[in-house]
């Protein structure tokens, strides 16, 4: 172990330490012994971890604020609750079409991601950033237009633009089935997310983002966030590896969306508005920037938070805010970072570790 | 004619608008950081001037001024108490921290005022000749344009000939250099956002004022589309504040009329979009040296 | 690096002690003969005002039946803010504390995602406000207080081509929220039935939801004499104000969601002189039952209950009725209650704030007659009276 990298090490603790925290909970959910409450955020915290660490790539490896991811979220839901809700005949296998519809998700995404990510990387800093909340409420607004429904002559699918139209106006068969109902969402969803899958796609993030990272081409990623004008001038293609961590980042997203989406019964575009992009950027930023693990224990601690804080009954959304505050205060205050640094002893850093 | 009245809705929108992404560029000029709770101290300003009109009963000015004095003390607290002590961060944690003043204020406001919505009775109290009023102009439309006009006017003057508007002017170029120079830069900046909260609390008059719902997320999608139209005058410039704010007003209006109802919020994104394309810094991005 | 993996421990450790606390607190003590009634709904974000409505409604009906001594309830609201996911957050927090029925949720999404759930674990729900059909569909153990979108839109329709035959129809309606979408599409396919002329269909969504003044302006345009708002009363207030700032004077038409407009603090009565609503309860109604409810509402919460908190009230006390008909006890478990409250809950009759005489069919639809009223000088008034 010894002479391995540092990096490597954090890499292999982040595995095994996320496998760890899988067996552990799985064999407590499985036993019986976890709440109702825990084991239901049990597969939301896995959609969210993905999430985060894909948001990691954009924001702390590429160094672009985006403020619209939730925008890819919402396309991996709906497509992924599209090709598992059609295919629920084709495919009886309940793990098999759970892959498909994630792998549709993602694929969504990418699409999605592609079609943004060409146009809005040419861009930079704050204007990058509401380019990206513009296309998270542009993709918002169309799914609230999408009407889907499927019988045995396939998928129908209407563009509602003018608003006027309903799902009536599919012409489903009998024993067709409506999927999307524009702004009503998708509804009847059959539920088929489950812990196992979700810290399967968790670990698939990992292996993808670690690796892409500690590869030639994450070196040429954080170089060109480090210093543009030298990357570019030492003859890298910027918008290539630009687009390439966008697009990844998008379709991991996507395949986020895809498990969230087929854990509830119903879902709503509105669900992936600015403020869960917002809330995403807080467990990155909570986390650290490039901080994969950081990512992953911010997301568990801040998504737990508000259940954790339900007796405070009407103090509970309020108590969130401060605490959130508090906690940024203390992570980046250099004279607060120095209190508890005098609280939790220091142990001497080894030059060029940092 | 009908074309007219859908022209005048969207000025006043977008003077609503222009108003409230003052604010936004004034902060953003000088502190470098989005301060995503500017919308809900518009919110705040506007409780505030409701319970000065309602519960003590001020006549319709004192209650403006107290609820920019109001606004005014909130900005600089929540600048002192969570924005300073991160000047030395990076500009995301500032910008987490900004959100979690929103979340803050939001509940507070709910908690405080409770969550139904209030009607807020406008405090224009004069009626325009029944010619205009059938072209869709109301006194307050009228009002709001020509207070943005003048916030707009002063600001400028200000910025550009006081000796704060030179301090600020110098932070926002260089907070190190203008330290060094012997300019008070957490003073400065606390001035900033003192001036940002009471145009907050002027355009929460004044957006209750046409729109007269009130409650605790009132301020948030004017404040996001304020924050847009400020990108898209040219994030930090006084001038093009107004003019982006203006243009999203009328191309939200229209888009509503002849396009599409649904789609009207996406079509003011999509322009914004194809605008910051061909002139990535927004419309004055580039034409305004003197960035405030 | 290293300094920012001790501050990030420090600060899990923090919050592992916080969480670990709730939870000691989270499992609070239990009474003896007591039924654990659960709500949800959406106590803060931008749905507060329904959620807490609704909720205040319950609470006001358990307080009256646990002081007529004999069944005890005990009521637990929990917050979802709107959305599902929470929403299944907060039942399953509601199954730890040992919830024996649900009263919820109360905005229409995160109910089919509950009641998915509360399907499968059989306990039984009964949602105030709700009204999608699918909140009901293929879910035995699911029931609603509110009419379902589809009743509502042709009984707004039917009376329309009953009284108006020859209006100008426009409809101005919120087309990102189910209710008002659900609504909408059922009157226009009725409308079109019965013959009746839409001149104008306007849109708006949750963040266009400040400005009407062009959807007003096109229906003026239009030559609409006749406004059909499906929608609730917070836009619908903004849609009066500004119509009238224009001078344009159609008949509004409004649907339950539409109560509540004369309780907005401040609100000019006078904009919503004429407007017609087809709504099944009324803050103003003279029968002792709802007078009585509005005064403790306003003396508790210091504000009129609008229709929220009336079905709220009125599911409470069906599942006190349907509790007492099945004979039930407070020992027995969530599932055997659901079980006997799906038994006799087709069976039942309650009178209600929200209607007299309430039944339920076997699929979980109420059925109840909606009322039609004219507001006149800030009143509600039955149509006829204000002919006169």
């Amino acid at each position: 172990m010894k002479n391995l990298k540092k990096t490597t090490k954090v890499d292999l603790a982040t595995y095994i330490g996320v496998t760890v925290a899988f067996l552990i909970m799985y064999a407590l959910q499985t036993g019986g012994h976890l709440t109702s409450s825990i084991s239901g955020q049990l597969v939301p915290i896995c959609c969210f971890i993905v999430m985060a660490v894909s948001l990691n790539l954009v924001v702390g490896i590429s160094g672009e604020l985006s403020l619209g991811h939730a925008g890819f979220m919402s396309v991996g839901a709906f497509g992924g609750i599209i090709a598992a809700q059609s295919l629920a005949e084709t495919i009886p296998s309940t793990p098999l079409r759970l892959v498909v519809a994630l792998a549709v998700g993602a694929l969504c995404a990418v699409v999605v991601g592609f079609v943004v990510g060409v146009p809005v990387l040419r861009l930079r800093g704050d204007y990058l950033a509401i380019v990206t909340l513009a296309f998270g409420q542009i993709i918002k607004d169309l799914i609230n237009c999408l009407l889907v429904g499927y019988d045995s002559h396939g998928l129908h699918i209407m563009f509602n633009i003018s608003g006027l139209k309903s799902i009536n106006d599919l012409h489903l068969e009998e024993t067709g089935k409506a999927i999307i109902k524009g702004a009503q969402g998708a509804v009847g969803v059959t539920k088929i997310s489950s812990f196992p899958a979700g810290f399967i796609l968790v670990m698939l993030t990992l292996v993808i983002v670690l690796n892409l990272i500690r590869s030639r081409t994450g070196r040429a990623i954080m170089a060109i966030r480090d210093n543009r004008i030298a990357a570019e001038s030492v003859g890298l293609n910027i918008t290539k590896y630009k687009l390439m961590a966008f697009v990844i980042s998008a379709a991991l997203a996507g395949a986020a969306g895809a498990l969230y989406g087929l854990n509830y019964g119903s879902l709503v575009a509105s669900r992936f508005d600015f403020n869960t992009s917002i809330l995403v950027l807080v467990y990155v930023v909570l986390g650290g920037l490039g901080n994969i693990w950081g990512s992953i224990i911010a997301t568990v601690v801040l998504y737990m938070l508000p259940e954790a804080l339900r007796q405070f009954s009407d103090y509970r959304m309020l108590v969130y805010a401060i605490v959130l505050i508090l906690v940024m205060l203390a992570t980046n205050n250099d004279q607060l970072k120095a209190l508890l640094g005098k609280i939790i002893p220091h142990r001497k850093e080894a030059a060029g570790n940092e | 004619m009908v074309f007219f009245t859908y022209l005048i809705s969207g000025i006043s929108l977008g003077s609503v608008y222009a108003i409230i992404a003052l604010g936004y560029t004034m902060v953003y000029g000088i502190a470098k950081m989005l301060n995503f709770a500017h919308g809900d101290v518009i919110m705040v300003g506007g409780y505030v001037c409701y319970i000065a009109l309602n519960s003590l009963g001020l006549p319709a000015v004192l209650a403006v001024l107290l609820s920019m004095l109001a606004c005014t003390v909130l900005g600089v607290v929540i600048e002192g108490l969570a924005y300073r002590p991160l000047r030395q961060a990076g500009s995301l944690a500032v910008l987490i921290t900004a959100i979690g003043v929103s979340y803050f204020l939001q509940n507070a406001a709910q908690l405080i005022w409770g969550a139904t919505p209030k009607n807020f009775i406008s405090v224009v109290h004069f009626n325009l000749p029944a010619g205009l009023m059938r072209l869709g102009l109301s006194s307050e439309a009228l009002i709001t344009v020509l207070v943005c006009i003048i916030i707009m006017a002063v600001l400028t003057a200000f910025v550009n000939h006081s000796k704060l508007g030179k301090a600020m002017r110098a932070c926002s170029e260089d907070k190190g250099a203008a330290q060094l120079m012997g300019i008070n830069v957490n003073r400065t900046i606390s001035m900033t956002f003192a001036i940002g909260s009471a145009l907050a609390a002027i355009a929460g008059v004044l957006l209750c004022s046409s729109y007269p719902v009130l409650q605790p997320t009132t301020g948030s999608m004017p404040g996001i589309k304020a924050f847009t139209a400020a990108v898209f005058g040219g994030i930090g410039s006084i001038p093009g504040a107004f003019i982006g704010g203006l243009l999203l007003g009328i191309i939200e209006s229209l888009a509503k009329a002849y396009i599409s109802t649904t789609l009207a919020n996406s079509i003011v994104f999509a322009v914004l979009i194809v605008i910051l394309l061909v002139k990535p810094t927004g419309l004055l991005g580039k034409y305004a040296p003197e960035k405030v | 690096m290293k300094k920012l993996t001790k501050t990030m421990i420090a600060f899990v450790v923090v919050m592992t002690m916080l969480v670990s606390m709730c939870t000691v607190f989270a499992s609070a003590a239990e009474e003896e003969g007591t039924f654990k009634i659960g709500g949800i709904g959406p106590l803060t974000g931008a749905a507060a005002i329904y959620g807490n409505a609704a909720m205040n409604g319950v609470q006001i009906a358990v307080d009256e039946i646990n002081a007529l001594g004999g069944i005890q309830f005990e009521f637990n609201p929990q917050d979802d803010t709107g959305v599902a996911e929470t929403s299944v957050n907060a039942y399953n927090a509601l199954k730890d504390w040992g919830v024996q029925a649900i009263v919820g949720t109360v905005t229409t999404a995160p109910c089919i995602s509950v009641s998915a759930e509360a399907y499968s674990d059989r306990i039984f729900m009964l949602t105030p406000s709700a009204s999608s059909t699918d909140v009901i569909a293929d879910k035995d153990n699911m029931y609603q207080v509110c009419f379902t979108d589809p009743n509502q839109g042709i009984a707004s329709a039917d009376y329309m081509a009953e009284n108006y035959p020859d209006a100008q129809i426009a409809v101005i309606y919120k087309n990102d929220d189910a209710y008002s979408q659900g609504i909408r599409d059922t009157f226009v396919s009725e409308a079109q039935a019965k013959e009746l002329t839409v001149v104008y269909e306007g849109t708006f969504t949750e963040d266009t939801q400040t400005d009407f003044s062009v959807q007003v302006a096109a229906a003026q345009d239009a030559g609409a004499d006749m406004v059909f708002l499906p929608i609730y009363y917070t836009p619908a207030s903004v849609i009066l104000t500004q119509a009238n700032a224009i001078g344009y004077e159609p008949t509004f038409f409004g649907v339950d969601g539409m109560d509540g407009i004369l309780s907005v603090e401040n609100f000019d009565a006078s904009l919503a002189e004429g407007v017609m609503l087809l709504t099944p309860f009324s803050a103003d109604a003279e029968d002792e039952r709802t007078q009585n409810f509005v005064k403790t509402y306003n003396d508790l919460y210091g504000e009129t209950p609008n229709q929220f908190a009336a079905d709220g009230y009125d599911a409470m006390y069906t599942i006190y009725q349907a509790l007492q008909e099945a004979g039930c006890t407070a020992d027995m478990s969530a599932e055997e209650i659901c079980e006997a409250l799906i038994g006799v809950m087709p069976t039942i009759t309650v009178d209600g704030l929200t209607g007299q005489g309430m039944t339920w069919s076997d699929t979980g639809e109420v059925s109840k007659a909606p009322m039609a009223v004219v507001i006149k000088d800030g009143v509600y008034v039955l149509p006829e009276t204000a002919e006169e």
